[in-house]
C-alpha cells in the first residue's frame, strides 16, 4: 500500500506535501525514541507509516532537535543528547524509507491529533486520526490506518505549591528544552528542583548555558548509588553500568560548577510579584512533611521544578484502553508482550506504557513496530524474526526493573497510604489548578462542604481541570489532594476521571466543523 | 531583567507595539524570554501573570495573540520576520489587539 501523496513519482529530492486525507498500513502518534523506532520498524518490514507529531521535527523530548537554521551563541555548541548515535540512525533509516523506498513514510509534523476513531468492521480503514495542523491550527489533516501505534511519551509531573504560577517558575522539562532547541537560558540565577535523577542533567545544562545554580534540590532522601538502588537492580546489566557513570559525568559536572544538592530538601514557595525573586527550601521527611522551623529563603530569578513525569494518555483513554496505576503512581496504558494494548490493531509504546527512558522506548518501539508489520501482513514471521523479538523482550524486561528501581529511590507521595505531606505545603489561597485560578480553599469546600469524595465531583464542583490544558498539569495532584481531603486514596478510576479528555487538544470551531462529515475532496487549501 | 548575553537576533517581531529580536528557528517563546520578558498574559479568572511554564505544547500558560489570532502556544510557534505580538488579558477574545 501507499500514502496516497500526490507525486509519488517525482524525484526523490522533492517532498510531495501530502493530501488532506493520507491512507497508510501503520499511524504512529509521536515522533520520539518510542515513535520513531516503530515507524522505521514498520517501514523496514515494508509497510507504508504516517508518522505523526505536534513538534516540527523528529525527537520528541528526549531527542529534542533545535531548528536546523538557528545559529548558536558563539562559545555554545549545539547540544548533543546522550543517544545521539541512536536517534541519528533511526532519522537516517526514515529518510532513506522517505526517498530510496516512495515515499514509505509520510511524516505529518505540526499535526496536533484531538480524535482518534476506530472501526473494527473495517480493516484497511480500521484506524481514523483527525489532527489539527500548525500552531495557531491552519488546516486540517485526516489519516486513516490498518492499525496504530501511540508513542505519545510524557511531560513532567507537576506539584502545587505556594507561588508555582508566578513567572520564571517553569518545568524542569521546559528549562532544558530552551537551552537545548532554543539556546536561550531560562534567567540568570536558576534554582532546579523536585525528584529524580533528571533534575541533574537539566542543571548541569544551565550551568553550561552560562546560568548560575544555586541549588539543586531533590525531595527523596535517596541516592542512585546507594545500596537499595544496588540490590534492586540486579539483573539491569550493562544498562546500570552506563547509567552509573552518566549520572557520575552530571555529579562531577555539578561539582565543577559548585553547586550544591539537597537531598531530602524541596521548593515548598516560590516569592514573588511579576516574576519569581526567591524560593523557600524545607527539609522533608519520606512523605514531604516539611520541616518548616529549619527552612531559609534562597534568591534566584527562575525556578526549574519537576518531579518525575506524566505519562500522556488522553488518546489510549479515549479509545477505551486498558489502563493501569503504575509504581509511581502515574497511569499508563496496559500492554501484553507485544506491545499490544487491549484494543485490537492498537499498539503502544514508550512512556504512555511506564516511564521507563528512552532506551526502553527505543526496545517497546521496535517490537510494536515489528508486530504492526505482521498485523498488516507484512515481514512475515520467522524463525530470526521471533528470535529478534524475544532479545528485545528480554532487553526490555531488564529495563523496566531498572525504571522500577528508579520509582523505588524517587517516589512522589500519592497518599495511597496517608495524605501526601507536599499537601501541607499549600496555603489555603495557593492556586491548585493553574487554568481556571482555583485556590486549595475552593477545592476543600468541594470536598468537605459540598460532598466531592472524588476528582470528577470536584472538578465539576469546583472547576479544577476545565482549562485549556483540561487537567494535564493539575489532574495529578487535584486527585492526589482530593482523595486525602476526603481520607481516602486515589484509585485508578479516580485518576482516569481528570485524565479524560474526549477532545485530546483544543481546536477552532470551523476545523471541527469541517471535520463532520468526513469531506471526499478535502478543503481547497490543503493541496 | 535580561537573561545572559547573546548576540543580536537575525530579525525583529514586535511585542506590543516595541522591536525586540528574533533568531531563525527559535519560539517566539523564546525571543520573549531572550528580551526578558518572563510574563506575557493575565488569566482571564484572577488577572494573574503568567508566561512559560511547561516549554512543550501541553500546559497552555504562554498563550498570547499572535498576527492578530488570539490564544497561540508561543512555546510552539517559530518566530517569523515581522510578526506581531500582543499580550493577552483573560480569553484573549475581548481587545484583539490588531
Amino acid at each position: 500500500m501507499h500514502a496516497d501523496a500526490e507525486g509519488a513519482g517525482l524525484p526523490t529530492s522533492v517532498d510531495p506535501e501530502p493530501g488532506p486525507e493520507v491512507t497508510v498500513d501503520v499511524a504512529v502518534i509521536g515522533a520520539g525514541p518510542a515513535g520513531l523506532a516503530a515507524a522505521v520498524t514498520a517501514a523496514g518490514a515494508g509497510c507504508t507509516v504516517a508518522l505523526v507529531d505536534s513538534g516540527a521535527r523528529p525527537g520528541g523530548q528526549f531527542f529534542r532537535q533545535p531548528a536546523p537554521d538557528l545559529a548558536f551563541s558563539p562559545g555554545i555548541t549545539r547540544p548533543r543528547h546522550r543517544g545521539h548515535r541512536a536517534f541519528r540512525a533511526l532519522t537516517a533509516a526514515l529518510s532513506r524509507a522517505n526517498h530510496r523506498d516512495d515515499g514509505r513514510v509520510t511524516e505529518l509534523f505540526q499535526h496536533h491529533v484531538w480524535h482518534v476513531a476506530t472501526d473494527p468492521t473495517n480493516t484497511e480503514r480500521a484506524v481514523t486520526l483527525h489532527a489539527a495542523v500548525g500552531e495557531p491550527p491552519r488546516r486540517r489533516r485526516v489519516v486513516h490506518a490498518r492499525c496504530l501505534v501511540l508513542a505519545t511519551g510524557a511531560y513532567d509531573r507537576t506539584l502545587p505549591f505556594p507561588g508555582w504560577d508566578l513567572p520564571g517558575v517553569l518545568t524542569a522539562g521546559g528549562a532544558q528544552s530552551l537551552i537545548k532547541a532554543q539556546d536561550t537560558p531560562p534567567g540568570h540565577n536558576v534554582v532546579v528542583a523536585g525528584t529524580g535523577p533528571f533534575l541533574l542533567p537539566v542543571a548541569a545544562g544551565l550551568a553550561r548555558a552560562g546560568c548560575r545554580v544555586p541549588a539543586v534540590v531533590e525531595a527523596s532522601a535517596a541516592r542512585v548509588s546507594g545500596p537499595r538502588m544496588a540490590k534492586s537492580v540486579v539483573g539491569a546489566g550493562a544498562h546500570l553500568g552506563t547509567k552509573l557513570v552518566e549520572a557520575a559525568g552530571y555529579a562531577a559536572a555539578l561539582a565543577r560548577n559548585r553547586i550544591p544538592v539537597y537531598t531530602g530538601h524541596a521548593v515548598v514557595a516560590a516569592h514573588g510579584a511579576d516574576r519569581v525573586h526567591a524560593v523557600t527550601l524545607a527539609p522533608v521527611d519520606r512523605d514531604w512533611h516539611p520541616r518548616m522551623d529549619r527552612s531559609w529563603r534562597l534568591p534566584c530569578d527562575t525556578l526549574a521544578v519537576g518531579y518525575g513525569f506524566t505519562p500522556q494518555l488522553e488518546l489510549p483513554i479515549s479509545l477505551g484502553c486498558t489502563i493501569r496505576t503504575d509504581t509511581d503512581g502515574n497511569l499508563v496504558v496496559s500492554v501484553d508482550a507485544d506491545q499490544r494494548t487491549s484494543v485490537p490493531g492498537v499498539m503502544a509504546a514508550g512512556e504512555s506504557t511506564g516511564v521507563a527512558g528512552a532506551e526502553t522506548a527505543l526496545a517497546e518501539g521496535t517490537i510494536a513496530g515489528r508486530v504492526a508489520a505482521g498485523h498488516c501482513g507484512a515481514g512475515a514471521p520467522s524463525r530470526s524474526h521471533e528470535t529478534a523479538l524475544r532479545r528485545l523482550r528480554a532487553h526490555r524486561s531488564r529495563l523496566h526493573r531498572f525504571a522500577a528501581a528508579l520509582h523505588a529511590a524517587y517516589p512522589v507521595p500519592d497518599g495511597r497510604h496517608a495524605p501526601p505531606g507536599w499537601s501541607t505545603w499549600l496555603t489555603e489561597d495557593t492556586i491548585v489548578c493553574r487554568c481556571e485560578d482555583v485556590p486549595l480553599s475552593l477545592l476543600r469546600i468541594a470536598a468537605t462542604e459540598l460532598g466531592a469524595t472524588d476528582a470528577r465531583t470536584a472538578k465539576l464542583l469546583a472547576r479544577p481541570g476545565m482549562g485549556w490544558c483540561q487537567g494535564r498539569m493539575c489532574g495529578w495532584a487535584t486527585t492526589c489532594l482530593t482523595a486525602g481531603l476526603s481520607g481516602q486514596a486515589p484509585t485508578t478510576v479516580e485518576l482516569t476521571g481528570t485524565a479524560r479528555r474526549p477532545l485530546a487538544r483544543p481546536i477552532p470551531l470551523h476545523l471541527l466543523a469541517e471535520s463532520t462529515p468526513p469531506s471526499h475532496e478535502g478543503t481547497s487549501d490543503d493541496a | 531583567m535580561s537573561t545572559p548575553a547573546r548576540p543580536p537576533g537575525n530579525f525583529e517581531i514586535t511585542v506590543d507595539g516595541e522591536p525586540v529580536p528574533a533568531r531563525r528557528g527559535q519560539s517566539l517563546a523564546a525571543a520573549l524570554f531572550a528580551s526578558g520578558r518572563a510574563s506575557w498574559r493575565r488569566t482571564r479568572g484572577d488577572g494573574r501573570p503568567r508566561g512559560l511554564f511547561c516549554g512543550i505544547g501541553v500546559c497552555f500558560d504562554c498563550l498570547a495573540t499572535v498576527n492578530g489570532i488570539p490564544n497561540v502556544r508561543v512555546c510552539l510557534a517559530e518566530a517569523q520576520p515581522g510578526d506581531t505580538i500582543h499580550t493577552q488579558e483573560g480569553t484573549g477574545h475581548d481587545a484583539r489587539g490588531c
